[in-house]
């Protein structure tokens, strides 16, 4: 049922080309991209192709112990990529401690809960469903992370007197900054509220896209999609909730104070 | 009631402080007048748990560490110099609005003053706002950080008025600023700080 039109090389060599209308561009205009465009465009080609190797092969052994490796790294990547995103943050372990640890625990309960109950792989740590189901559910995680840390961060900075004339009427720390914990959560949620009121209208999302030109039917492409679209809402909103949280405990301590001591600039 | 502070120790941007030992009795004014920098401010946040600081605080022999840090800043209200507001008005500040209200009209302030935007007012009316925010908590002891620095004569007077009164019910009170009359207008006894030690404030020495 499935059939799908299989690429040569030459396909893609041809597709390529197109890339000279970019470079003729940035000549034309001046842009001074071109050394920019050949860079990224090189980058883009061996970085997918040691992906497509390393899958590959991971998939051909399908050792539960190393699609756990793969998973932890692309979880580091993430981790490292959630702190390199922010302007402040907090001193020591949890600096990229936090959301590390958020984006971690939220993308492997999700992920752990889709093998068990709606894709129930053989294996169910089988990499082919494991690994790219956990890279969308990162990908997404990480953006809700990163926005509602930096705004949390920056907001309670700014609005230090504020908080701490709040506490000074008596308030817990919970009180006191419950209004930057909203304000970040709704950040961190935005982009992907943004993405389910767009999705099919504005733009067709790419892994249905992909499915559909590898010739799945469309309801059924449709059917995954959606399924895909609430497992990165419910992971994004629980590595959220972990970090926004996390950060409120961070920067309060069991006196009700408010530590930015905790905090370095960048 | 009174305030009774014990080897309190607090270091922070470059200013070192203590070991300070000091107690202010119920219905007691105690003065504080030492130029900026020295770590005044320090002091009193320390005091109020809003920094980390090594020591004991305790208000009629209850140490601090015994309730929780809401309880101690509800019974030692601090008013910093620059006041936070987290609404819009001054009104949607207060716990008690109608009590307040009376309290605010105490201070010299114009009724207007409560339900205009607060970036509308001007540095002395709001720095009498977050005296009756203060205030409204009823507190056993009470910070102050230059008070009526940014009042005029007339304001001052009342904001004395308001705080003699409260010194007869048996609050007490802490308070920094540098008017040489206004710690003789309440023969408050007054210290300042070298060197992070608490000294007595010699009376040719004050910085007026």
């Amino acid at each position: 049922m499935i059939s799908y039109v299989i690429l040569s090389y030459s396909d893609i060599a041809l597709a390529a080309l197109l890339l000279i209308a970019n470079a003729a561009l940035s000549i034309w205009l001046r842009l001074g991209l071109e050394r920019k465009l050949l860079i990224a465009a090189t980058r883009m080609v061996v970085q997918l192709v040691i992906v497509g190797l390393v899958l590959k092969a991971l998939f051909a052994v399908a050792s539960p112990w190393l699609t756990a490796l793969v998973m932890f790294v692309m979880v580091s990547f993430a981790g490292y990529e959630a702190q390199a995103r922010q302007d402040r943050r907090f001193t020591g372990f949890w600096s990229w401690g936090l959301g590390t640890l958020s984006i971690a625990i939220a993308a492997i309960i999700v992920v752990l809960v889709a093998l068990g109950t709606a894709v129930q792989p053989d294996p169910w740590y089988h990499p082919r469903y494991a690994i790219p189901l956990l890279g969308m559910l990162l990908g997404n995680t990480l953006t809700g992370v990163s926005l509602g840390l930096e705004r949390l961060l920056s907001s309670v900075v700014r609005e230090r007197v504020v908080i701490e004339a709040r506490l000074l009427v008596g308030a817990t720390s919970r009180e006191a900054l419950q209004g930057c914990i909203r304000e970040a959560a709704r950040a961190g949620l935005i982009p992907i509220i943004n993405a389910m009121a767009a999705t099919g209208l504005v733009a067709l999302p790419g892994m249905m896209t992909g499915q559909i030109l590898a010739g799945v039917e469309p309801v059924e492409a449709v059917k995954y999609q959606l399924l895909i679209m609430f497992l990165i809402a419910g992971c994004t909103a629980l590595g959220l909730f972990m970090a926004v949280l996390g950060a409120a405990r961070l920067l309060s301590d069991d006196r009700h104070r408010l530590r930015l001591d905790r905090l370095s600039d960048r | 009631m009174s305030l009774n502070i014990h080897q309190l120790r607090h270091a922070a941007q470059g200013v070192k402080l203590g070991p300070i030992d000091l107690s202010v009795e119920s219905g007691q004014c105690v003065c504080l007048s030492a130029p900026s920098g020295s770590g005044k401010t320090l002091l009193l946040r320390a005091i109020a748990d809003l920094d980390r600081a090594v020591g004991e605080c305790s208000i009629d022999g209850t140490a601090r560490s015994a309730m929780t840090a809401p309880q101690w800043r509800r019974q030692v209200a601090y008013v910093p110099a620059e006041p936070g507001w987290w609404a819009t008005t001054a009104l949607e500040h207060f716990q008690q609005p109608d009590l307040s209200r009376l309290q605010a009209l105490d201070l010299g302030l114009d009724e207007s003053c409560l339900e205009r935007p607060i970036e509308m007012l001007s540095t002395g009316e709001r720095l009498r706002l977050a005296m009756v925010r203060a205030l409204e908590l009823k507190p056993a002891v009470l910070l102050l950080d230059e008070p009526t620095g940014a009042l005029d004569t007339e304001a001052t007077r009342l904001v004395e008025v308001e705080l003699h009164k409260r010194l007869k019910d048996g609050m007490a009170l802490l308070m920094v600023t540098h008017d040489t009359a206004q710690i003789g207008r309440f023969g408050a006894s007054a210290h300042t700080l070298k060197d992070g030690y608490l000294a007595p404030l010699e009376e040719g020495a004050r910085v007026s």
